[in-house]
């Protein structure tokens, strides 16, 4: 029997968790094992006189308690080159940074001795509001890095400044608007922990780690702890959910791993849910002027952006290092524009590191966001209905691969189509004519009402991180490899280099297997997230599995079948070049009972068959893929929201999104990544902020706080695609994995600010919480950040 | 103090501390890990199991509150090697994707289904309101349940 490979089937993943037989990090228990509790900062910025461990110490259940002064090295690198605290020494610099980690006999012990630590502290002025990191006479965050003289992290540039601004002298009409993308938080379910186990006899050290890297990681923990590279194993076991969280190394790994390495037993860490929302990566915090300029026809010619990027107190996002903004050099979106130029300014606060995180594709999210504000605000300003405006600026299939102003060449799509589809599933021109008759209806009336809004938004993507020309992580290329054996019986172990936080890679990379081979996925064990197992890679985030991951795998598999096309060959006494394959066999051109299948080669692969000179025998392979090009998916979204207008409490009715992501390999598997990722944006865009007051403590600390949407919120999605496969992949997969996240809050959005059109509304930042909605409505909304205050 | 609680059917009786959160108890000192603790305030429902028969959030409940009472858990929906028909459920509707929240929602969707065996789309989206998943949008875990109900012997 030969398979296809590709389509609908249940996940092999599945029936352990089910079961409740995952193994997540906090499930992991080993002989001897110690339990890690950290020590938290209460101040934003403070001078650290003292700290006391005395009473800690002699807790009866304490084994040990590290701080900053009797650790090895206190610092540790970042994913962006920078350095951050693993505990504090000098100062602390955000409301929940670490200042000491005590190692106990057990859990409850261990945070119990958290109270007898006295550390004193001496408040010191704080920079909680990007806008005046940059202020002269600014407190100075980071006066531990020689050199560095202001809250300045870099300046980044794109695009034609002087081109664009030639269009914006010239054009007919030309917007400004102040957008804040607010600072949220990935919150994945399962908090970041670690268990950390060094055997003092075989010099190995053992990290089951809630990791979306644990390649890089372990190229990391070689440096902070000195060990070899090869003594040192991560694990990245079950996880509860990653989006961008579980990239970063965080100090309570760095504090576990040396205390197990001191102590010479395992030492668990896992941050309860406070600690992960207060001094884990966040996302976002991107304060955007965008402009856009267009002729008074709606032909859109430039845009332009200038933001300020508040990256907290320690740089410790996860990005290429030649794009210190992430890839939000696609904000010209999904036009044919003239012109386009953005810059782009990171600074220091006294707040959580992080910003690159949530699914959002190295900052497509907060491009996206800006570019379909933006095109809606141009749509209201010259009164065209903004999918029409849409439709007139999106770029021709023709027209690709596509070189956008600032240089990315986006490789397929067929934008109108995809557009064209969303609309019709929406049944837009019926919702546009209901909105006007009720528009209509209630345009005398005086007291509160609920209107229907529709919001649009069109979002093209860049995955698939990527070349390795172009980019890397810490001058760790972007590439990834994948292994392949074939068993004597035919069945078939690959091993890669990702792993998986839910995305089901246990089931669809045997599926790609599958399809290149034409044996079942279920005779392909996968096996990943385990470094000793494993091929090396960079992780798993950035959508970059299936473009990246996914190609190797696919490759590998081709060259078994060309080493099982020599070995056929030999059985059939042919030669060749006389063979032609089809799923799961190769035979002689002209004969096609004289063939052999994957098995039968296999099994004659490891047998004493005499081989061709050069074939070594078995049935194995292995390589590494280099992206030639990112990947760029798209989608067209539209959200029907109603909006009560005396309470400014809106209700999500229903949400239509077609997404492009080129060939999918389980279709069930890509859908429920979608409808993941529209929850996503409903959170942001109408409950999910991380506030701080101006003394820099952390409003959204908790669930209680930082809200997050139930099955209430959420409605029945609607879900089309078109399928515009990509070139330059082995087969014409793009990845799916953030493209909702991504595209979904500007509809959201975009729909809320339609339905108060009749108040005159150009914009209001998110959350769109009731109180925002309603202060909207009265003509004075709040900054995000502000609003919850 | 001393408690002892029947937990998926076996009783154990345990020296604990009065304060220890009934997921813990079940997690380190029964090694029964398929209940999970995913936030402290009672928000994300993770940690539900049955505690005489109603579904609690376990991170909530003081374990000397079990004493006495019986505790059912994800490890006992399965029987005889077969999977409870929630458990089917999100098999076949893809219910799940890390599987972090599954085992709470599972013991929600099983108890809803006990006391309302034909439940609507809202009444099902009503009772799995108290949980948080990060992974589906609800849509799978929703149909899940219906598929679920639909195939209750």
């Amino acid at each position: 029997m030969t398979h296809n490979g590709f389509g609908r089937r249940e996940r092999k993943e599945d029936p352990r968790f089910l079961r409740g037989r995952g193994r997540f990090v906090d499930d992991i228990t080993l002989p001897g094992m110690l339990y890690g509790a950290v020590l938290r900062s209460p101040q934003a910025h403070a001078r650290i006189v003292s700290i006391d461990v005395t009473a800690a110490q002699a807790h009866p259940k304490v084994v040990a308690v590290l701080t900053g002064q009797t650790m090895r090295d206190p610092w540790m690198t970042t994913l962006s080159a920078d350095t951050q605290a693993v505990l504090a020494t000098d100062k602390v610099r955000f409301q929940g940074q670490e200042v000491a980690f005590v190692v106990a006999e057990d859990r409850y012990s261990a945070r119990d001795a958290l109270e007898l630590i006295d550390v004193e502290y001496e408040p010191l002025p704080a920079v909680i509001d990007a806008r005046h990191a940059l202020d002269a006479g600014a407190p100075l965050i980071r006066d531990d890095k020689p050199g560095q003289h202001d809250n300045r992290i870099f300046d980044w540039e794109t695009g034609d400044a002087q081109r664009t601004e030639d269009v914006f002298r010239t054009a007919d009409v030309a917007l400004t608007q102040d957008i804040l993308y607010p600072r949220v938080h990935p919150a994945p379910l399962e908090t970041c922990g670690v268990v950390a186990d060094f055997d003092e006899v075989t010099g190995k050290l053992t990290v089951w780690a809630t990791t979306q890297a644990p390649h890089a990681h372990r190229v990391l923990y070689a440096g902070l702890t000195g060990l070899p590279e090869h003594k040192i194993r991560i694990v990245a076991p079950d996880i509860g959910g990653g989006f961008g969280n579980k990239v970063p190394i965080y100090p309570g790994y760095v504090c576990a791993v040396a205390a197990s390495m001191s102590i010479g037993r395992p030492v668990k860490w896992v941050e309860d849910r406070s600690e992960n929302l207060m001094s884990t990566s966040f996302a976002r915090d991107f304060h955007m002027r965008a402009e856009i300029a267009a002729t008074r026809e709606g032909t859109i010619l430039a845009v332009r952006v200038n933001v300020l990027a508040d990256h907290g107190a320690f740089n410790g996002t996860a990005q290429p290092l030649k794009f210190p903004a992430g890839f939000f050099g696609v904000f010209t979106g999904s036009y044919d524009l003239r012109a386009a130029y953005c810059k782009v300014t990171g600074v220091y606060t006294n707040k959580a590191p992080g910003g690159v995180a949530y699914s959002c594709s190295f900052r497509v999210t907060e491009a996206v966001y800006a570019i379909e504000r933006m095109v809606d605000i141009l749509a209201a300003e010259l009164d065209i209905d903004p999918a029409e405006l849409r439709m007139r600026n999106l770029l021709r299939p023709e027209q690709f691969p596509y070189t956008c102003q600032t240089g990315w060449v986006y490789d397929s799509g067929d934008y109108p189509r995809t557009l064209s589809l969303a609309l019709d599933l929406a049944g837009y021109d019926k919702l546009r004519a209901e909105q006007a008759t009720q528009r209509s209806a209630t345009a005398t009336m005086r007291s509160a009402t609920v209107l229907t809004g529709i919001g649009v938004s069109f979002f093209t993507e860049a995955v698939g991180a990527g070349p390795r020309h172009q980019m890397d992580i810490l001058g760790l290329g972007m590439a990834d490899g994948a292994e392949l054996r074939v068993h004597p019986t035919g069945t078939a172990v690959l091993r890669i280099s990702v792993q998986s936080q839910g995305q089901g890679h246990e089931t669809t990379f045997a599926q790609i297997v599958a399809h290149e081979l034409g044996i079942s996925p279920d005779d392909v064990e996968v096996v990943h997230g385990d470094t000793d197992q494993t091929p090396f890679g960079l992780g798993t985030y950035g959508s970059r599995s299936t473009p990246v991951s996914g190609a190797a795998t696919a490759l590998v598999a081709r060259k078994v079948r060309d080493r099982a096309k020599i070995v056929a060959a030999a059985m059939l006494e042919v030669s060749p070049e006389d063979l032609e394959w089809e799923p799961g066999r190769w035979f002689v051109r002209g004969d096609p009972e004289a063939g052999r299948t994957i098995a039968e080669i296999a099994m004659a692969a490891h047998s004493s068959l005499q081989l061709p000179d050069g074939i070594e025998g078995h049935l194995d392979a292995t390589t590494v893929y280099n992206p030639p090009n990112l990947t760029y998916p798209c989608g067209a979204y539209i959200c029907v929201v109603d909006v009560d207008t005396g309470t400014g409490k809106v209700t999500v009715r229903r949400f239509i999104a077609v997404d492009d992501c080129g060939v999918r390999i389980n279709p069930t598997i890509v859908e429920g990544q979608i409808h993941g990722g529209l929850a996503d944006g409903i959170g942001m865009a109408l409950m999910e902020v991380i506030a701080f007051d101006p003394e820099g403590n952390c409003l959204g600390g908790s669930f209680m706080d930082y809200l997050l949407p139930t099955s209430m919120e959420c409605p029945s999605w609607e879900l089309g695609e078109t399928v515009t496969p990509s070139p330059h992949h082995p087969f014409g997969a793009k990845g799916i994995g953030e493209s909702a996240t991504v595209g979904s809050p500007p509809a959201v959005v975009n729909a809320v600010l339609d339905a108060l059109k009749p108040f005159g509304i150009r914009h209001a930042d998110m959350p769109l919480t009731p109180a925002q909605v309603w202060r909207a409505i009265q003509n004075r909304p709040l900054r995000s950040d502000q609003a919850i205050q | 103090m001393r408690v002892t609680v029947t937990v998926n059917g076996t009783e154990y009786t345990r020296d604990v501390e009065p304060r220890l959160l009934l997921i813990h108890f079940l997690r380190d000192e029964l090694g029964l890990t398929g209940s999970h603790w995913g936030c402290d305030t009672s928000n994300c429902g993770t940690c539900v199991v049955w505690l005489s028969g109603k579904p609690v959030k376990s991170c909530t409940v003081l374990t000397p509150m079990a004493d006495g009472r019986a505790v059912r858990t994800v490890e006992d929906l399965a029987r005889n090697g077969a999977l409870d028909p929630v458990q089917e459920g999100f098999l076949h509707c893809h219910g799940l994707q890390c599987g972090f929240c599954t085992p709470g929602m599972l013991m929600t969707g099983r108890w809803l289904l006990d006391h309302n065996p034909d439940p609507s789309e809202q009444e099902i989206r009503a009772a799995i309101s108290g949980q948080v998943c990060r992974c589906t949008g609800y849509e799978n875990i929703v149909r899940s349940i219906r598929w679920a109900a639909d195939h209750d012997s």
